[in-house]
């Protein structure tokens, strides 16, 4: 990282509170802004009082200052924060932690932070329209509005304090918990000041911390849940244990759509520890004193499936349906400029495969339905939505379910589903005790709502130098979207989505044609958000082909790209920073090694990544290396942005490099580590992040990383080997050496140092 | 009844031979810090250790046991290894979701504890066992560097800002 100090961003200090906030979009937000009027636009996180605040307030512990819905303080001084997103290792638990401390004028080491309960209205993102943690939205949503709240909390306890000494509240500081009147040498604590403060009217108007006094943001804070997550202490939905409980774990139809047709549970019944077996129309648990008696129970069992209509279905036909909407098929225009002009064509068809997310922490949810009311304890994306869906299934009004979000052990979209927790209250609705259900791993990646699979021909009209002037792109696949949230929809029915990092590229090419071919999946076969969304699987493919653009130009990938990128700064800015780290052309490299560049601005941050790979004779590829330039404008905790950054890449690199599912007999074939394959410690490439220092608003940044990924590795790969990967994950059987292959690396590129064997 | 030793303390069980020793934690005995990734030994979640050596519990059958010691999460802070390790995760933030993170500093320990000043080849051997999907890889191989030297390997985290001026 960087470690110079950050210039000061410029923005007004004295904020009126009732404007909106101008957000800056990207990524999956940019679906969810056109909902317009029609949607669910209201709900709002506010830094001020709401409706719905005391009652929320007072189901927290009766504080006697809560301002708003983020910060409780009582007269002990502790001072408790309330997180509006998901902690699902993003660190955002330690970033709105930094945004309201510092505002309030308190240590991190001197708060503590909660989960926020089931709320739309309180808790939405404006972004997403609800109370939802995904598409890299959290600190772009909270930026603002978080330190908002602490500041209004900050003014009325300097109020307060004020008042009691008759002073001006402008001669008074607050200084980590306490404010001070330093002409008279009084000072008095957050405790001391809460009651007062509670009974103060809401300020018009409050006065943000100049950014170049700044004590946290920008600074490499630790997370304020690192302590217990070293202890093992910290409490995942798994750990969840109440009184009475008892631990179920479950088998679904294994084909997508199919139904239970018969179950023989005599066995399963007869073991020591196994206490119930309960059965949905499309799914069985075995309840048991523990989850080992529950797994025992489950093997006991005969179930005859009825396997549907999907019995038969193959990945292969998927792919083939997606191949001729790809190329047929009647696309819905996300961008067209006009006729494609004169030139050469250069054209390509890639292929993406459906991914699980195989989070560490197997979906899982404890439920307790009684004749009034339904609780929930769940780690969870959208608790407001859990809670939604637990009311529609029990029948209960919707204030008689209770969902107590706990820490996700990992979440990368597969916990915005409910699926497993819709599920859970299934079973538990049947029996009177409170119920753990626990999918094995095998569920979980069998009953994953997985990563659509895509079909993308992506096409190109070249000058006489090789530039291109105009750029089509056919893509299909499922919509995730119009199932998610049907209302964010656009114009022909489009999934912004889908197109999401290629309907708007960095690169200055004057014309284009984007479409998107909707091809839904088989009923039963229920497409979800997987880290990155369109972007990870639209830079893929725009990536990889700018680079075969480049090689069939015979420019140097990085200065062909340069070339492009003259009216994108902050693109620009992000590729020479990479480039100048690893030291580009700077050293020939070693025979079937090679640099594949990816750049581009996903979430409203801008990003060049560059891989370095080496490929055995026999195919197998070493991660040797990544090198980063990341431009996210504002930094808010800069060992977040380390962090995330070199976990996303890791992420996208091992999905890139082994995973994919597949389907046979109309079931997903794997099941668990052995089968689904990901990137391990001695596997794993050193990534070094470089950050341009600007004063930008703050873009997104859990998925960028991931996004970046695959197309850095493919294009480091095509520079090592001379092979080019239209389909991901990596195929070793195309790598093998091969002479001619390292014939035409050599003639593609000699001017970035490669040696050709 | 079967005795088992955990964390210094002698547990009575009620509970069959062949239970893997993760369900016995978790479940019966009720410490969660352990935790449940795979149940077939190929993500290195729960790992714990058996009188000081590594092992995956999701595939121990605690009949298998008999007297050697169980060490878990809970307790790894309380040997110098572990303490080392603990710390050194702190210092660069190695989590982020941290489900995986109890059996990535089991793993570890035992590491440091056998191995005081291990090199990259060691870290691997060590710990290629242990799966992380947020991909803390890097920082973890910074930490146990950090461990075993005591030297900081790269950028180090602030517990809260100091007065005054900025760090």
């Amino acid at each position: 990282m960087n470690k110079q100090p950050d210039p000061a961003p410029v923005e007004p200090a004295n904020v009126d509170l009732g404007r909106r906030h101008a957000l800056q979009a990207g990524g999956l937000a940019i679906a969810f802004l056109w909902l317009g009027t029609g949607g669910t636009a209201s709900a709002m996180i506010s830094a001020r009082r709401q409706a719905g605040d005391g009652a929320a307030a007072q189901a927290d512990g009766n504080p006697s200052f809560a301002p708003n819905a983020f910060i409780r303080i009582d007269t002990s001084g502790k001072v408790r924060l309330v997180m509006p997103s998901a902690e699902m290792g993003q660190s955002i638990y330690t970033g709105c932690s930094m945004l309201l401390a510092e505002e309030l004028g308190v240590g991190l080491d001197q708060i503590t932070v909660e989960h926020s309960p089931p709320s739309d209205e309180l808790y939405g993102i404006p972004l997403l329209g609800g109370q939802i943690t995904g598409g890299s939205t959290s600190t772009r949503a909270t930026w603002q509005v978080l330190r908002e709240a602490g500041a209004v909390a900050r003014s009325m306890l300097v109020s307060a304090a004020a008042a009691q000494w008759h002073v001006d509240p402008a001669s008074c500081t607050v200084d980590r918990g306490t404010v001070h009147h330093v002409a008279s040498g009084r000072s008095l604590g957050f405790g001391a000041l809460a009651t007062a403060a509670g009974k103060l009217p809401m300020p018009d108007k409050v006065q943000l911390t100049d950014p170049k006094d700044f004590k946290l943001i920008g600074k490499p804070m630790r997370r304020v849940d690192a302590v217990d997550k070293i202890k093992g202490a910290t409490q995942f939905g798994i750990d969840v244990q109440v009184p009475g409980m008892k631990v179920a774990t479950v088998m679904a139809c294994p084909t997508f759509g199919g139904k239970l047709a018969s179950l023989d549970d005599k066995a399963a019944r007869a073991l020591p520890g196994v206490i119930e077996v309960l059965r949905l129309d499309n799914a069985v648990a075995v309840v048991g004193e523990h989850f080992w008696a529950a797994k025992q129970g489950l093997h006991a069992l005969n179930i005859h499936w009825d396997r549907g209509e999907n019995a038969n279905l193959t990945t292969q036909q998927l792919r083939d349906g997606l191949a001729d909407a790809a190329r047929h098929g009647k696309g819905i225009p996300a961008r067209n400029d006009g006729d494609q002009p004169q030139g050469t064509l250069v054209q390509s068809e890639y292929r993406s495969p459906m991914l699980a997310h195989a989070t560490m922490e197997p979906m899982n949810a404890t439920v307790h339905v009684t004749p009034d009311q339904c609780e929930i304890w769940v780690g969870t994306q959208v608790p407001a939505r859990a809670q939604q869906e637990a009311a529609k299934i029990t029948g209960l009004p919707l204030d008689k379910v209770i969902v107590h979000n706990q820490y996700l052990g990992g979440g990368f979209g597969r916990r915005l589903e409910t699926d497993w927790v819709e599920q859970a209250v299934a079973f538990a609705k049947q029996v009177p005790y409170p119920l753990k259900v626990v999918w094995t791993r095998e569920e979980d990646i069998r009953h994953d709502r997985m990563r659509p699979m895509y079909h993308d021909v992506i096409s190109a009209v070249v000058d006489a130098d090789g530039k291109p002037v105009w750029y089509g792109y056919r893509t299909s696949g499922s919509s995730v979207l119009a199932r998610f949230a049907p209302a964010a929809m656009g114009k022909d029915g489009m999934d912004s989505d889908a197109v999401e990092c290629v309907a708007e590229i960095p690169y200055d090419i004057p014309k284009g044609k984007v479409e998107w071919i909707r091809h839904d999946m088989p009923t039963g076969l229920v497409t979800g958000w997987w880290r990155g969304v369109g972007p990870t699987h639209n830079l893929f493919v725009v990536e990889s082909f700018i680079d075969e653009l480049a090689h069939r130009a015979k420019q140097d990938p990085l200065a062909y790209r340069r070339a492009l990128l003259q009216k994108s700064p902050r693109a620009l800015g992000v590729l020479n920073l990479a480039a100048e780290k690893i030291g580009w052309g700077a050293q020939p490299l070693p025979a079937r090694t090679g640099r594949g560049i990816a750049v581009a601005e996903p979430f409203g941050s801008h990003v060049c990544a560059i891989v370095e790979a080496e490929v055995t004779p026999q195919g197998e590829v070493r991660l040797r290396r990544v090198v980063v330039g990341i431009d996210v404008g504002i930094a808010v905790n800069t060992s977040s942005i380390e962090a995330q950054v070199q976990g996303g890449l890791i992420f996208g690199l091992s999905a890139a490099m082994y995973s994919g599912l597949s389907i046979k007999d109309g079931a997903i074939e794997q099941g668990n580590f052995n089968d689904y394959r990901v990137l391990r410690i001695n596997e794993s490439p050193l990534v070094e992040v470089h950050r341009v220092i600007n004063a930008e608003p703050p873009g997104g940044l859990g998925e960028v990383g991931t996004a970046i990924a695959a197309p850095a590795l493919a294009n480091a790969i095509f520079a090592a080997t001379g092979v080019r990967l239209y389909q991901l994950p990596v195929d070793r059987a195309l790598l093998v050496q091969s002479p001619d292959a390292l014939k035409s690396v050599a003639a593609a590129s000699t001017d970035t140092g490669r040696v050709p064997a | 009844m079967l005795s088992l030793s955990v964390n210094g303390q002698s547990h009575a069980l009620d509970v069959p031979d062949d239970m893997p020793l993760l369900w016995v934690l978790r479940d019966v005995i009720g410490l969660t810090g352990t935790k449940f990734g795979c149940g077939v030994a190929q993500c290195g979640a729960c790992t714990v250790h058996l009188d000081g050596q590594p092992v995956r519990s999701c595939v121990l059958p605690v009949g298998a046991i008999g007297n050697r010691t169980i060490t878990t999460i809970e307790a790894i802070g309380a040997t110098p290894a572990g303490q080392k390790i603990q710390q050194a995760w702190l210092e660069v933030d190695v989590v982020q979701c941290g489900y995986c993170q109890s059996g990535q500093i089991m793993s570890a320990a035992a590491l440091l504890q056998r191995t005081p000043n291990p090199s990259d080849a060691d870290i691997d051997a060590a710990m290629s066992g242990n799966i992380c999907r947020c991909g803390t890889y890097v920082r973890i191989r910074a930490a146990i560097k950090q461990a075993a030297t005591g030297t900081p390997e790269i950028l180090q985290t602030l517990v809260s800002a100091p007065q005054g001026a900025a760090p």
